[in-house]
């Protein structure tokens, strides 16, 4: 195969590896015991040591009954149980927290050895049945059943937003042997060397480092983006920030693409801005696998990629999503072709203004009238 | 007018229209502008008086601001601010507000004000039903005065009561109470208004730091009533409409059948149409007692005096009603909605403590609402209703007695010259020789017709003098919208009028595209039709049965909690008002997308 599979770039995901060393210890004590796959249906956000932020999310959104694409999540034990492999063939481990991060040459050199063993040895043979089981049960046997391979980090902590991480995801993905790769390469971003400089600096132990890895049946969008449920200009909680364009979400989320964007408010479904770009391409699946950016035509460009109804459905569910939660919540979703189904792609907790809420904007006074004197008194700010 | 981008023209620079200088001399000495004005910043008050002012017509400039300013520096002592000037030059009004900076006054003025406005707050309802009965006694006060009768001989009963006052003694004190009664009413009008939008100005300052991207429209939902009188005259149409249907007469009504041809058809048909004009009488006393503009002009006359604007709405209204579509306005829904908005946002807030300083803003909010939506029906609306309609009987006199040759005609002399007018006649009824005026006074209306014309077709600066670093007066902001940053948009004016966007407040959200109808008088409202875009200087609820018909609403001047604004939101209009604007720069029969959420208007 000479197709290099596109990758979207999440921008703005976080991933800080294995800060927390409870979180890693618990995973692998309970390892033997746990199953290398598990279904959205049967995790949380509670599973993240073993399934990783995003694979907890999507477990989540599927429990509060929010429609996601249907998936499964290699969890981190399948992870383990390869790396203990590799390691036991070839100290794997200890090489990489003997590295020192200034040192980028042989950080470079040991890194790539390291990915190119993950990319190509085999991997333990009940692991990657589990894993092929799995993917036929998603896909059947049906080759042009795309899927999506994410990466889902177990410490995807989106409240620490000191590393911004370089995790990958592979979009449209075919087959069960390009799956595997694919989950390979998720496994093998660990040891990029951003990641690895990374953790040695922060002197994180190698033993905590795992990786849980996504598939989920891909979204042939005819509209995909984000959607804030707390404004990221204003903070303003009483909005909901939508930005789509045409096709895949990727193009939005890795800015090639200017979004149109919309604020509806959450109680009155006002939608009280509307700014239509001009949104020259549209990433589409490529015949074959990956993703291709489409030339648009003039029309289409200058046309909103949502309609109102669409709107009011995207927060509705950014709503339900946010109650779920019970704090505001930064979304990907995808509208459907076809069916025009809404279905969300992730779900995080927003980071920006929960991590500066101020003083009250204003205290009950012990004479309600004493307000006016903001209004009278001369000290209108 | 203003390419200085420093500022605005001196008051001093603005020349009078050349031939109108008589015109503009006969305004009272105490309105006009002096070189001592050039340091002070003024603005054309283009909301209130938004075209050229007929000299009588002054006195509502003269009575509002004697009473704002009284209530503000002397009744309720606002802390940092005292009255509004005003001068009037090319028929068009400018006011300065007068602000209190010295700390030392503030705090003086402060301590007056808690033991006054507070009382007024904390009696709010009491107060404000003691103010209907005044109003109304007022009311029935003005509906009683005597109408202008001079006998040839004094009643013989008079003389054998020994009465020993004379007829034309009564026409001089009949005129004067006449004045004295508005004078009076425009005092009840500013008795709670500043507290009240004050009150709401806190609560919506409030919401618009809590929640930056709110629209103002949202805000006024919160605490808008929904019984206010404004809503009562366009809910008599529907009710008429209703009662049309009912009795199969909705055939009588349409475009090219005058209100008077319906009564008479009707009442030549008996029974039904009899029984829908007492229905008519009912709604008229008082709900018909509306005028088609602010109530600041003669011009803007009550749906009673001229009942083709109602009328003109029952097709449209009886269409929807035998196409089963319920007009009454969902009362139980509306109050659910709202109770669900004042929840929702209590929720969004952050911590106990903001929820509790918002529950005790809103209740303020709530609690002085009814009388900033309703005390425009009793004063704008009836009283100067009742107030121009005497003085057009005033108008009679001078025309009965060859001082001039129309009713109207009265309108252009200022209140001083209707009573020298008056006086003439009592003389001229005493001693028996002709009337004197005659000739003097038809010159001056010659003069002024034509000066109001000039002055109208003549372009007034937004604002004299130079432009103050801040704007802080209360009164200003909450009466007139002004703040600094829309001095800056004003200034840049020409700057953009490249531009095919037109910025306003967005009022009621919703887009739409149509043909705009630029409406720059209220007589012209009849060239409205079905799907228009209604472009005018300052739109007003008592329009409200044109807004059956229009598609979105457009004003020059008005505020997003403007009366203009509730009723739009009320149709579910897209509406952008204080575009500041919007009548000079669209022309009549233009495409214009109006977005009422962003309150833009997009010429296409």
């Amino acid at each position: 195969m000479d197709w290099t599979p596109a990758f979207a770039r999440v921008i703005g995901e976080k991933s800080s590896h294995s800060r927390n060393e409870q979180n890693s210890s618990v995973s692998l004590k309970h390892m033997s015991k746990e199953e290398n796959i598990s279904w959205f249906a049967d995790i949380g956000l509670s599973d993240r040591p073993s399934v990783g932020g995003k694979g907890g999310s999507l477990g989540e959104l599927t429990k509060a009954g929010i429609d996601v694409p249907p998936g499964f999540v290699v969890r981190t034990e399948a992870f383990e149980r390869f790396i203990r492999k590799l390691d036991k063939e070839e100290p794997l481990r200890a090489p990489v927290e003997a590295l020192d991060p200034d040192d980028l040459e042989k950080v470079g050199a040991v890194t790539k050895a390291i990915r190119e063993r993950i990319e190509n040895e085999p991997m333990p043979a009940e692991v990657e049945n589990d894993i092929k089981a799995a993917y036929k049960e998603l896909c059947g046997d049906d080759a042009k059943s795309p899927v999506a391979v994410r990466s889902s980090a177990t410490t995807e902590d989106a409240e620490d937003a000191s590393f911004a991480g370089l995790q990958d995801t592979y979009l449209w993905v075919l087959g069960a042997d390009e799956t595997l790769n694919m989950v390979r390469s998720c496994w093998a971003s660990l040891y990029s060397v951003e990641s690895v400089c990374y953790r040695r600096r922060q002197n994180f132990p190698e033993d905590g480092v795992a990786m849980g890895v996504v598939v989920q049946k891909m979204v042939d969008a005819r509209t995909a983006g984000v959607m804030f449920t707390r404004s990221p200009t204003t903070g303003d909680k009483s909005v909901i920030t939508i930005e789509g364009a045409w096709g895949l979400g990727s193009a939005v989320v890795s800015g090639e693409v200017t979004p149109d964007r919309w604020v509806v408010a959450k109680l009155t479904g006002e939608i009280t801005t509307r700014d239509i770009s001009n949104k020259h391409i549209r990433q589409s699946p490529k015949e074959g696998g990956g993703i291709e950016d489409v030339e648009l035509p003039e029309a289409e460009r200058t046309a909103p990629c949502l309609s109102d109804d669409e709107l009011i459905q995207l927060k509705d569910i950014g709503r339900k999503t946010e109650k779920h939660y019970g704090k505001p919540q930064d979304i990907e979703w995808a509208v459907e072709n076809g069916s025009g189904k809404i279905l969300l792609l992730q779900s995080r907790p927003e980071t920006v203004w929960s991590a500066k809420d101020k003083a009250p904007v204003a205290e009950a006074q012990d004479n309600p009238m004493k307000h006016v004197m903001n209004i009278f008194g001369g000290k209108r700010s | 007018m203003s390419d200085k981008p420093a500022g605005f023209p001196k008051p001093s620079s603005v020349k009078v229209a050349e031939g109108t200088e008589a015109a503009q001399a006969a305004y009272p000495y105490y309105m006009q502008f002096e070189p001592e004005d050039d340091d002070r910043f003024w603005f054309y008050n283009s909301m209130h008086f938004p075209e050229p002012m007929h000299h009588f017509d002054m006195v509502t400039a003269e009575a509002a601001y004697c009473a704002l300013g009284s209530s503000n520096t002397r009744v309720h002592s606002l802390p940092t601010t005292l009255g509004i000037d005003y001068r009037v030059i090319n028929g068009r009004v400018y006011i300065g507000g007068n602000a209190v900076t010295d700390p030392a006054e503030i705090e003086r003025r402060t301590k007056e004000f808690e033991q006054r406005a507070f009382y007024y707050y904390e009696h709010w309802e009491r107060l404000y039903d003691q103010w209907k009965d005044k109003m109304k006694t007022l009311i029935k006060d003005a509906q009683e005065l005597p109408s202008l009768e001079l006998p040839e001989f004094e009643p013989l009963e008079n003389v054998h009561a020994g009465k020993g006052v004379a007829s034309n003694h009564y026409l001089l004190e009949t005129y004067q109470k006449t004045l004295e009664g508005y004078f009076r009413m425009w005092h009840h009008h500013f008795e709670f208004l500043l507290l009240g939008y004050g009150a709401y100005m806190v609560f919506f300052d409030f919401c618009k730091k809590a929640f930056p991207e709110i629209t103002d429209q949202t805000i006024a939902r919160m605490v808008a009533g929904f019984e206010a009188e404004i809503f009562k005259p366009d809910d008599e149409v529907k009710r008429l409409a209703r009662k049309a249907v009912e009795l199969g007469l909705e055939g009588k009504f349409g475009d090219n059948v005058s209100a008077d041809d319906v009564i008479a058809s009707l009442e030549q048909m008996g029974a039904p149409g009899k029984e829908w004009l007492d229905e008519l009488e009912e709604s008229r006393n008082p709900w018909f007692n509306v005028n088609v503009g602010d109530g600041f002009y003669h011009y803007h006359r009550s749906w009673n005096d001229d009942l083709s604007l109602p009328f003109s709405a029952i097709p449209g209204y009886a269409a929807k009603i035998k196409a089963g579509e319920n007009l009454d306005r969902p009362m139980e829904q509306l109050q659910a909605e709202r109770q669900e908005l004042i929840e929702g946002y209590r929720d969004l807030l952050s911590t106990d403590e903001e929820r509790a300083a918002y529950d005790q803003m809103i209740g303020l909010a709530c609690r002085v609402f009814p009388y900033v939506e309703g005390h425009k029906f009793y004063c704008e609306h009836w009283y100067t209703n009742l107030f121009f309609n005497k003085i057009r009987e005033f108008g009679d006199l001078l025309v009965k007695n060859d001082i001039i040759d129309e009713q109207e005609d009265v309108f252009h002399l200022t209140r001083y010259e209707v009573e020298q007018g008056i006086v003439d006649v009592m003389t001229s009824w005493s001693n028996g020789s002709p009337t004197r005026g005659g000739k003097r006074f038809r010159a001056m209306v010659e003069e002024r017709k034509k000066a109001i014309e000039v002055w109208a077709g003549m372009d007034s600066a937004p604002a004299l003098g130079p432009v103050p670093d801040i704007i802080d007066d209360p009164a200003i902001v909450m009466l007139w919208g002004i703040t600094r940053e829309n001095l800056d948009i004003w200034m840049k004016g020409p700057a953009d009028a490249d531009s095919n966007e037109i910025r306003g407040f967005a009022a009621s959200s919703g887009v739409v595209e149509g043909t705009a109808r630029v409406i720059k008088s209220v007589k012209e409202i009849d060239r409205l039709k079905e799907g228009d875009i209604l472009v005018c200087q300052v739109t007003n609820p008592t329009w409200a049965p044109v807004f059956q018909k229009i598609a979105a609403a457009v004003s020059d001047i008005g505020g997003s909690m403007s009366h203009a604004a509730i009723v739009a939101r009320e149709y579910g209009l897209p509406a952008v008002v204080g575009t500041g604007q919007a009548t000079s720069r669209i022309e009549d029969g233009q495409r214009v997308r109006v977005d009422g959420a962003r309150g833009v208007v997009t010429l296409l």
